[in-house]
């Protein structure tokens, strides 16, 4: 040491200088952090040593640590893949016993809420057919439940109840190939039959390809069916291409999405109109009011080209019956002989002997005079619904409201043997007014042995 | 060898033969030195070139008898010309230190009397000093200072012919030992 600090005595003064004048400006300044350079130098010189020593530390015992926590780690992820998988199991029970609980609470609200009269049930198994879509409810002949029920749930329908048992019952499926019900659009208001086609979406048939039938457009039960109440959702059109005939209208039935568990079924329905939605083609043209001219004519005076309906053609006969007889109408007193009608031969089938300047219209006019008798009062339940078939085919026909005129597209769906026959909007038609139908749907009670639909019977 | 570069190097150092400065002027010199140079350049401007205080550090260092006090004597220099700048004390301190370090040790084996010798030295150490300074700025206190290497010669050429006169003065101070 002696011999170094002797040798280089100069140079050592000057390290010695040199580094304190160093330490004097480290001591100074500071950086712009406000930390002292010579604890920026220090780290500086230090970190680099560290970082090293890790290095060495890392790949040397760092390494064997690291084997031998590895040894557990094998048990430790055995357990934990365990331990997940439980939780997972028990995520999905919670999430099933949740969405369980939010559909029930969901066919609770609908059921207080709906009109028709339902009962609750879930599906308690699946039909052993290969092709057919049915299912079996818990809900059976002792809770009130008959062949040819609807099946619905708040997102639309679901099926009908093809046999009644007196615990359970078979629900055939919308998708099922042999269901079928009667749909109407809700913002064309398209009419057609629903069909099941074996798998998820169903086809809407029957509908002209003249028919405007929009991508994503509801369709709404129609009630023709005398099965589900009218105003029930069905699904929303999925694709609707022109056809050979018809429009292959594909619909998403709503009622199925997820899989119905909970099921209503409805023991008395009640229709309900269909939610809004604009009407794209009017069924009937609200005609001009009458002129004041016309307005002044005297009564009975029928001026020429004027609308004549059947009751004004009736009292033209009896009027002419009377004035034949010398009779004039509203002078008769009470008591007095009343004019013989008997012979008008509108009424039994006898040409009058002196009238036959009354001919060709007092010919053809009785006929004419008395539709509800020359035609089925009733309408159709089936009609437009070939497929759904009549139930009550055979019988007397049901209380039927009164009809005078149905609407065009009504006629299409009531009173036409062939869907789509009947007179298309496009066609003119005599002003009638409208009847709301009977309120309350008359459950079809079907032969045994024949489906409420009409469609064979797949069980 | 030319007979000149042979006297160079056999010619008794200066520091065998020189007179030492007094005391008093060890200190006033200096003290004169940085305040010219604080104050001369706010009335003549273009004297800010003059680095006084390192052509005294040189002129002392090569009339020392050793490097010690020479970078002692560059030491308290540098420090009393940092005391007076915006930079942290110790800088100019530093260079002036490796100065006078430096200029001693050169001193022990050239006539640093011939003109020739001091016009370079002089030109040297003030080349030296200044990019000394500017690589201290930038490593130690992370300035982002330029060096005008042009400017410092040109600069170090003009400090270097003050030398000569300077120094000539200041070996007048100087008494016999």
């Amino acid at each position: 040491m002696d011999f170094f600090l002797s040798r280089y005595r100069h140079l050592t003064v000057l390290l010695i200088v040199i580094t304190a004048q160093l330490l004097l400006i480290a001591y100074q300044v500071k950086t712009n952090k406000d930390i002292p350079l010579i604890r920026v130098w220090a780290v500086t010189a230090v970190t680099p040593v560290e970082q090293g020593l890790e290095l060495v530390r890392r790949y040397t015992w760092g390494f064997v640590e690291d084997y031998f926590v590895l040894l557990g780690v094998r048990g430790q992820n055995e357990r934990l893949r365990r331990e997940n998988g439980q939780l997972k199991i028990e995520n999905n029970y919670l999430k099933a016993e949740l969405s369980t609980a939010d559909r029930a609470r969901a066919l609770s609200v609908f059921q207080t809420r709906s009109p028709s009269r339902t009962v609750a049930a879930r599906v308690i198994g699946n039909g052993t057919g290969a092709n057919s879509k049915v299912v079996f409810v818990d809900r059976g002949s002792t809770s009130g439940v008959e062949s040819g029920m609807a099946v619905v749930t708040p997102d639309g329908i679901v099926g009908k109840v093809v046999d009644a048992y007196p615990t359970a019952s078979l629900v055939m499926l919308i998708t099922d190939p042999t269901f079928a019900a009667g749909v109407v659009s809700q913002k064309n208001r398209v009419h057609g039959t629903l069909k099941g086609q074996g798998h998820a979406e169903c086809l809407v048939d029957y509908v002209q390809n003249e028919e405007h039938v929009d991508i994503g457009e509801w369709f709404y039960t129609s009630g023709d069916d005398r099965i589900f109440p009218k105003g029930f959702p069905v699904g929303q059109v999925t694709a609707a291409p022109n056809g050979k005939t018809f429009k292959e209208i594909y619909v998403s039935p709503s009622g199925m999405q997820g899989g119905a568990e909970e099921v209503l079924i409805v023991l008395q329905g009640v229709h309900q109109e269909v939610p809004g939605g604009e009407v794209a083609s009017p069924a009937y043209t609200i005609l001009a009011p009458p002129t004041e001219s016309a307005a002044q004519t005297p009564e009975g005076a029928l001026q020429p080209g004027a609308l004549v309906t059947d009751a004004d053609r009736l009292r033209t006969i009896y009027k002419d019956a009377g004035i034949e007889q010398k009779h004039t109408y509203g002078e008769g007193v009470p008591g007095s002989k009343p004019p013989d009608f008997t012979k008008i031969p509108s009424v039994h089938g006898v040409p009058p002997p002196n009238a036959p300047a009354q001919s060709a219209a007092a010919q053809t006019q009785p006929a004419r005079a008395q539709p509800a008798q020359a035609r089925p009062s009733a309408p159709n339940p089936s009609a437009g619904n070939p497929s759904a078939g009549n139930p009550s085919a055979g019988k007397p026909a049901a209380p039927a409201p009164a009809k005078p005129k149905p609407l065009p597209s009504a006629a299409a769906a009531e009173g036409d043997d062939e869907p789509g026959s009947g007179t298309t909007p496009g066609q003119p038609s005599a002003p009638a007014p409208r009847k709301t139908p009977a309120p309350v749907v008359a459950r079809p009670h079907p032969p045994a042995g024949v489906p409420a639909s009409g469609a064979p019977d797949n069980q | 060898m030319t007979e000149y570069t042979e006297r160079l190097l056999t010619e008794t150092p200066r520091k065998d033969a020189a007179d030492r400065l007094r005391l008093v002027w060890l200190v006033v010199i200096p003290l004169i030195a940085v305040l010219s140079q604080v104050y001369v350049p706010r009335f003549i401007p273009f004297l800010a070139y003059l680095e006084l205080p390192l052509l005294i550090t040189v002129h002392f260092a090569l009339s020392s008898a050793g490097p010690i006090p020479a970078l002692f004597y560059g030491m308290f220099i540098g420090l009393v010309q940092d005391s007076l700048s915006h930079q942290p004390i110790g800088m100019y301190g530093i260079v002036k230190t490796l100065v006078g370090y430096f200029a001693a040790s050169v001193s022990m084996r050239f006539d640093v009397q011939n003109p020739v010798v001091t016009f370079v030295l002089a030109f040297f150490f003030y080349f030296f000093h200044q990019f000394f300074y500017w690589v201290l700025s930038r490593a130690l206190l992370g300035e982002a200072l330029g060096f005008d290497a042009q400017q410092t010669v040109i600069f170090g050429l003009l400090n270097a012919a003050v030398a000569l006169p300077l120094f000539r003065v200041l070996d007048k101070l100087k008494v016999a030992r």
